[in-house]
């Protein structure tokens, strides 16, 4: 009998705070899996900010910093530019990153700093209680949308396409879109990661990697449920894929 | 000669979300009729000789509850 | 130290000694009157091989401090008034974390916009903690383009010797004054003070983690953490309080004021000489820890206090905290950016004196 899947090193073997389902255990476990396997565990600094992120640091084995709401790209920019040989990991939820961190985003991205951001995009506020976010759906239901997101008529805006709107930028170089709905994409998102830390190592910026996850206490579902609601709405909407991919042009 | 495996379940990780059972392509794994001391129905590898250690249990679980052997 | 003496802009020779004190990043955003400032890091800090920033605001600055500096770097910021607002939560989250850095706030007027001339209506927000929850940090006010190279130098050893951020309060007058200034030596990156708290760095030494955080949400441990810190206080107004006394002993009233403004009462209390009044002078460096014994004792020995300002009155009431009713404490301020003038504070003083 030999070991097929076990449990990453990096990643503490302790129960976890997060709701039944949440796509942050996968989360972290793809994290860790990919830092054990490039030999990083003391190499490697993770920024996690509030947001259901802000326990991230009670189960990566790694050293942390927190900075304030919406500012982990600009805390990961100061990090990573004094400790340039370290792995760091930027870790947000849609709210920290597209909300109140939208410029702090834009101009790392745009500076083409050399950290990799893990974008945990569930289409709501988790820690919170489930407002209304900027990539929630028209038509969901939110705290704050209590009748579903109305972008005319209650002025409530489109959701939005983060890394279309980063690719944009010249300082990005990969940013790819995965999903933690099933296996086969878990392991596609895996190694858009795996990618994104071996292209940071290799000295290149900007990399990110977003990904759709499910949020069944604040979707109001249970989380089997869950899954399928992301399968039938988010992915139609945010497409998965390498949606930017320059890492050869950067050779 | 098909794979064979085997799943291990801690039960105390487990939150009893049941994303694995979904996952299973040969329906080896259930809910368990037991608690475990959180008040979570853990899974349960019902039928584990149907086992192919595909490891989706392992990849979609969100607790790392689930261990795959190769047999 | 056969460092000659060199004719420098304030903003300019606090970037100067940043650099000599072993600032290895900087991060700032423009604004009047610092602008130099932020120029000046920029030139040398890439001369150095060291890290600039024009980060996208005053808050991403402040954030990109605390990142650097909870990674092991001397990180500093400078702003001027509205942008040290918007610093605020950030330097919360740095007493919070107990995370040593430097921010300059070159002071000018307001609330609000205001205006780009010099200021003191920050002090309330240095001094009393003017983010959200229980912290204070040290807060240093020079005088001169001197003493500002002086204390900036300083600042990084107090940060890192404290853990906490210091700042260093100048207004707008000393930014743009142009005076004579000599540089310290600069220090030897090699032998800056070790960070064992900080992140990164673990495979050299194979330590536990290390989390840069101030989250705690079981409430005796908060605030076993917060009184722990305020421990470490009590230390720093033990050992880091600063003050200039010119005449206390002969004067019966003395001039309470610090930077630009203590310049200006400097010249009223010669003014005043050469008429035959003694005029005695208490100038704060340190406005936190603030030097309530000293004034205490004076006021013990009789003393009245008139307090010089630009603003409204800050100051002023940790004058009157330090006299507990026992003496008379007056003010006389201007706002908006304008400076008082000696022949004003002089004739203020005159007029309490009866002379």
């Amino acid at each position: 009998m030999e070991l097929a899947y076990g449990h990453p090193k990096s990643l503490k073997p302790i129960q976890t705070k997060y709701c039944p389902g949440c796509g942050h255990g996968v989360i972290h476990r793809i994290i860790c899996e990919v830092i054990d396997e490039l030999g990083l565990q003391e190499k490697s600094i993770i920024t996690n900010p509030v947001g259901c992120s802000i326990w991230a640091d009670l189960y990566f084995d790694i050293d942390s910093v927190q900075p304030a709401h919406g500012r982990t790209p600009a805390a990961a920019t100061g990090v990573k530019r004094v400790r340039p040989d370290h792995l760091v990991i930027c870790y947000q939820g849609d709210g920290d990153l597209a909300a109140i961190g939208t410029a702090e985003i834009v101009h790392a991205a745009n500076r083409g700093e050399k950290f990799t951001t893990i974008f945990v995009n569930n289409a709501i506020y988790g820690m919170t209680g489930g407002q209304m976010a900027p990539t929630t759906l028209v038509g969901q239901k939110a705290t704050t949308a209590p009748y579903g997101r109305d972008p005319e008529g209650a002025g409530m805006g489109y959701p939005i396409h983060v890394l279309e709107m980063l690719a944009t930028l010249e300082g990005t170089r990969y940013l790819a879109r995965g999903s933690v709905n099933n296996a086969a994409n878990v392991r596609k998102t895996k190694q858009y990661i795996k990618k994104a830390f071996e292209a940071q190592m290799s000295g290149v910026g900007f990399t990110m990697v977003e990904i759709l996850s499910q949020c069944p206490t604040n979707w109001s579902m249970d989380p089997q449920e869950s899954v399928e609601w992301l399968e039938k709405n988010m992915i139609p909407f945010y497409q998965l894929g390498e949606v930017k991919n320059t890492l050869e042009a950067s050779k | 000669m098909a794979i064979k495996g085997k799943p291990e379940i801690d039960r105390e990780r487990c939150k009893g979300c049941m994303l694995c059972v979904r996952a299973c392509p040969t329906k080896v794994l259930e809910a368990d009729a037991a608690p475990n001391s959180w008040g979570y129905y853990p899974a349960r590898a019902a039928a584990p000789d149907k086992c192919i250690a595909c490891g989706n249990c392992y990849l979609v679980c969100p607790d790392v509850a689930v261990t795959v052997y190769k047999l | 130290m056969a460092e000659e003496k060199r004719l420098m802009k304030g903003n300019d020779a606090i970037g100067e000694a940043a650099i000599r004190a072993g600032c290895t990043a900087y991060f700032g955003y423009p604004i009047t009157p610092q602008n130099e400032l932020t120029a000046y890091m920029a030139r040398h800090m890439i001369d150095h091989k060291r890290t600039f920033i024009q980060a996208e605001s005053e808050v991403s600055a402040i954030n990109m401090v605390f990142g650097a500096a909870a990674a092991g770097a001397r990180a500093m910021t400078s702003s001027s008034s509205p942008g040290i607002s918007l610093k605020q939560e950030g330097i919360s989250y740095a007493c919070g974390a107990d995370v040593p850095c430097v921010v300059v706030n070159v002071a000018r007027s307001g609330p609000g916009l205001g205006g780009i001339s010099p200021g003191q209506g920050d002090y309330f927000q240095a001094t009393r903690g003017g983010g959200h929850g229980d912290y204070f940090h040290l807060v240093l006010a020079p005088k001169s383009v001197q003493e500002a190279a002086e204390l900036t130098f300083e600042a990084f050893d107090l940060a890192d010797q404290w853990r906490m951020p210091v700042m260093i309060l100048a207004d707008g007058m000393i930014g743009q004054m142009m005076e004579g200034v000599t540089f310290p030596e600069p220090r030897d990156l090699e032998k800056l003070p070790a960070r064992p708290w900080a992140a990164g760095g673990q495979y050299k030494t194979h330590r536990p983690i290390n989390h840069v955080s101030s989250i705690n949400l079981v409430p005796d441990e908060l605030e076993a953490k917060v009184h722990e810190r305020f421990l470490r206080y009590e230390q720093i107004k033990k050992k880091e309080i600063r003050f200039e006394e010119v005449n206390t002993d002969k004067a019966d009233l003395i001039l309470v004021a610090y930077g630009t403004s203590s310049r200006v009462c400097l010249g009223a209390q010669q003014m005043a000489k050469a008429l035959g009044i003694e005029l005695g002078i208490f100038r704060p460096i340190s406005l936190w820890p603030f030097p309530y014994d000293r004034i205490a004792a004076l006021a013990a020995k009789g003393k009245r206090f008139l307090t010089v300002e630009m603003s409204m009155g800050q100051m002023v009431q940790d004058v009157q905290l330090a006299v507990a009713g026992k003496a008379q404490v007056s003010f006389y301020g201007r706002c908006g950016g304008n400076i008082p003038t000696e022949e004003a504070v002089l004739a203020e003083a005159r007029k309490l004196l009866g002379k």
